[in-house]
């Protein structure tokens, strides 16, 4: 299975006065996971439903192995599918769900039978062949519909949140399941989430989507480590907003001066946007009290306040303990920050 | 009182069983007296077989012609008006449901308005509208289930749309699609099979009341089941009960069939 390219251009789309996609550019490579992230409403959805055409455009082109196939119907495309609630059909077994795309496309009783078992192979349910979606899990039938979308063999592989109902265990391996088995069979795939730490931990690129629009497109380092945009640099991961002031490209905060990461923005008073890994207890720094910890298995969170009232995420080494109430002092690491107008 | 009792509260078993039992002898009373009625002699109060036989003479097919006649009308009308309600209403609802939801209450309004109106206020309606029908199609008796169409609205409508209101037919189709099949695959091969219990539930819902209906029939002056039942009863009101109650069982049967047909492969 080798995947194809996928170009979206221009694409915009409307419901009613709301305007959902304010013309998306896109462009994946064969092979490629890309994920599209965003806050809820923010279009990603809708483009990859305009993408497998459940969705018409009103402007712009989509195009597949340079094809357009913005007025192709959504069963001509020749796409794979995952939705988010659960698409099983009722009245058929895993292996008879497996078999439907087979079956649509008139492929031979024996041979779609054997394809099915395959896929329900790599997808280790082949012992559940019998079963009805009913008598599956969750995490269980969202694997049975991920088979169905790839015994195909479709040049797009299409993901709609396909883990946001699942329970956080099931999750992570059915993630990892599904990036294992896209690197293998090599497809194209897009997976819509709203949740950064899936998008970062299995795509190639992410784009991070606001108001219909592509607000970033990057590889999970860039967008962490780089955010092109105060949004971005919000959205993606944990950032701590604090006062500080910018002049000549340079950011005065909490004692430091760092470089400004993204667009250069006017000299003046800005908030910047710090990673809590960026902070780091030292008697150097400034004073603060605990407030709360967390234990995050291989790292630990703490909460800070500071003299001004100020409240400082810090994330640091799982030994280093401290009790709410504590006095310690916190510094900035000196990594460049995002800024955005205060 | 040491408990309260909870409003909505489920009731105990001997609750259960009074409600079941009361329910029961009402619906069983007349049943039971109609039955027994079939086996009286006259008004002498004994009883006898003589009605039953009498159905199986040489002589009752030509007694009971018309009779007969009826029930083969009322059958044909049965099974048009099954047809009407899943060639035009069930695509119907179908499409409301999946591509605009939002004429979801209108539908909803059109389909149910029908058990408002007296079946008498009915026939005053259609009555201009059968003198067209006649003309163009003839005035066989076959021709009412287009009224009966209206008549069964409001039961076929929530029969099926109970059934879609269970299943999350978008997700199934728009999965059918990108699975390439196009919309009569996706018809056939997922939404009929998935909407398999309301459409058998509406048609037999249809079929019953399709056989019990007398006031159109008798209005327009047409042969169906009931009115042949009436006419017969002026002179014979025994086979009038006895066809009465072989109507009623076949209701029965269909309704359960119902839940037979309509049981799932998963859950059988």
């Amino acid at each position: 299975m080798t995947g194809a390219t996928v170009e979206l251009v221009g694409v915009t789309k409307s419901f009613g006065q709301h305007q959902a996609l304010g013309g998306i550019d896109l462009t994946i490579a064969p092979g490629e996971f890309i994920a599209l992230l965003g806050p809820s409403g923010c279009g990603k959805t809708t483009a990859l439903r305009a993408l497998s055409g459940l969705e018409r455009i009103d402007t712009g082109r989509i195009v597949i192995d340079g094809d357009d196939v913005a007025e192709v119907p959504t069963n001509r495309r020749d796409i794979g599918m995952v939705f988010q609630s659960y698409s099983l059909f009722p009245h058929l077994t895993a292996i008879e769900n497996v078999e439907f795309g087979l079956r649509m496309r008139q492929v031979e009783k024996t041979e779609r039978r054997l394809r099915a078992a395959e896929a329900l192979d790599m997808v280790g349910l082949d012992k559940h062949a019998q079963r009805f979606a009913h008598q599956l899990s969750g995490g269980q039938q969202q694997r049975v519909a991920l088979a169905r979308a790839l015994v195909t063999r479709p040049r797009v592989l299409l993901l709609d949140e396909p883990l946001s109902a699942l329970d956080a265990k099931v999750r992570v391996s059915l993630r990892d399941q599904i990036r294992r088995i896209q690197t293998d069979l090599g497809i194209t795939t897009l997976f819509v989430t709203h949740d950064q730490e899936e998008a970062l931990a299995v795509a190639d690129r992410v784009a991070v989507m606001r108001e219909g629009r592509i607000e970033q497109i990057g590889t999970p380092e860039q967008l962490y480590v780089t955010p092109s945009t105060p949004f971005v640099a919000d959205f993606v991961g944990l950032s701590n907003r604090v006062p500080a002031q910018l002049a000549d490209g340079r950011v005065s905060v909490g004692g430091a001066v760092v470089d400004q990461l993204g667009e250069r923005m006017p000299d003046g008073p800005v908030t910047a946007l710090v990673r809590p890994e960026d902070i780091a207890f030292d008697a150097a720094g400034v004073p603060a009290v605990v407030v709360a910890s967390s234990f995050l298995g291989s790292l630990r969170r703490t909460q800070v306040r500071l003299d001004d009232g100020l409240l400082l995420a810090v994330q640091h080494d799982v030994s280093d303990r401290h009790e709410t109430g504590d006095p310690v002092f916190v510094r900035l690491k000196g990594a460049a920050v995002s800024v955005t107008p205060r | 009182m040491s408990a309260l009792v909870r409003i909505g509260a489920e009731p105990g078993a001997v609750t259960r069983v009074v409600i079941l039992s009361v329910v029961g002898v009402v619906f069983a009373l007349p049943i039971l007296a109609l039955i027994e009625f079939t086996f009286r002699a006259g008004l002498t109060g004994e009883h006898t077989l003589e009605h039953w036989t009498g159905l199986f003479s040489e002589d009752a097919a030509r007694t009971y012609r018309g009779l007969f006649q009826a029930i083969g009308n009322s059958l044909v009308l049965a099974a048009v008006t099954v047809v009407i309600v899943l060639v035009i209403l069930l695509p119907t609802m179908i499409l409301v449901h999946l591509r605009f939801p939002r004429l979801r209450r209108v539908l909803e309004f059109i389909c149910i308005v029908p058990i408002t109106v007296p079946a008498i206020v009915l026939v005053v309606g259609l009555a201009p509208v059968y003198s067209v029908v006649v003309k163009v199609l003839g005035g066989s008796t076959w021709t009412l289930a287009f009224a009966y169409g209206i008549t069964v609205l409001p039961y076929a409508y929530r029969a099926i749309q109970a059934n879609l209101d269970a299943v999350d037919l978008l997700t199934l189709s728009e999965a059918a699609r990108s699975l390439s099949a196009g919309w009569v695959r996706v018809l056939l091969h997922v939404l009929l099979p998935n909407l398999r219990r309301g459409v058998l539930a509406a048609s037999f819902i249809s079929v019953a009341v399709v056989l019990g209906e007398f006031t159109i029939a008798s209005i327009l002056n047409r042969r169906n089941l009931q009115t042949a039942l009436l006419q017969v009863s002026q002179s014979d009101p025994w086979v009038a009960a006895i066809f009465a109650l072989l109507a009623l069982l076949l209701a029965f049967i269909l309704l359960l069939s119902i839940g037979r047909l309509g049981r799932d492969r998963k859950t059988s």
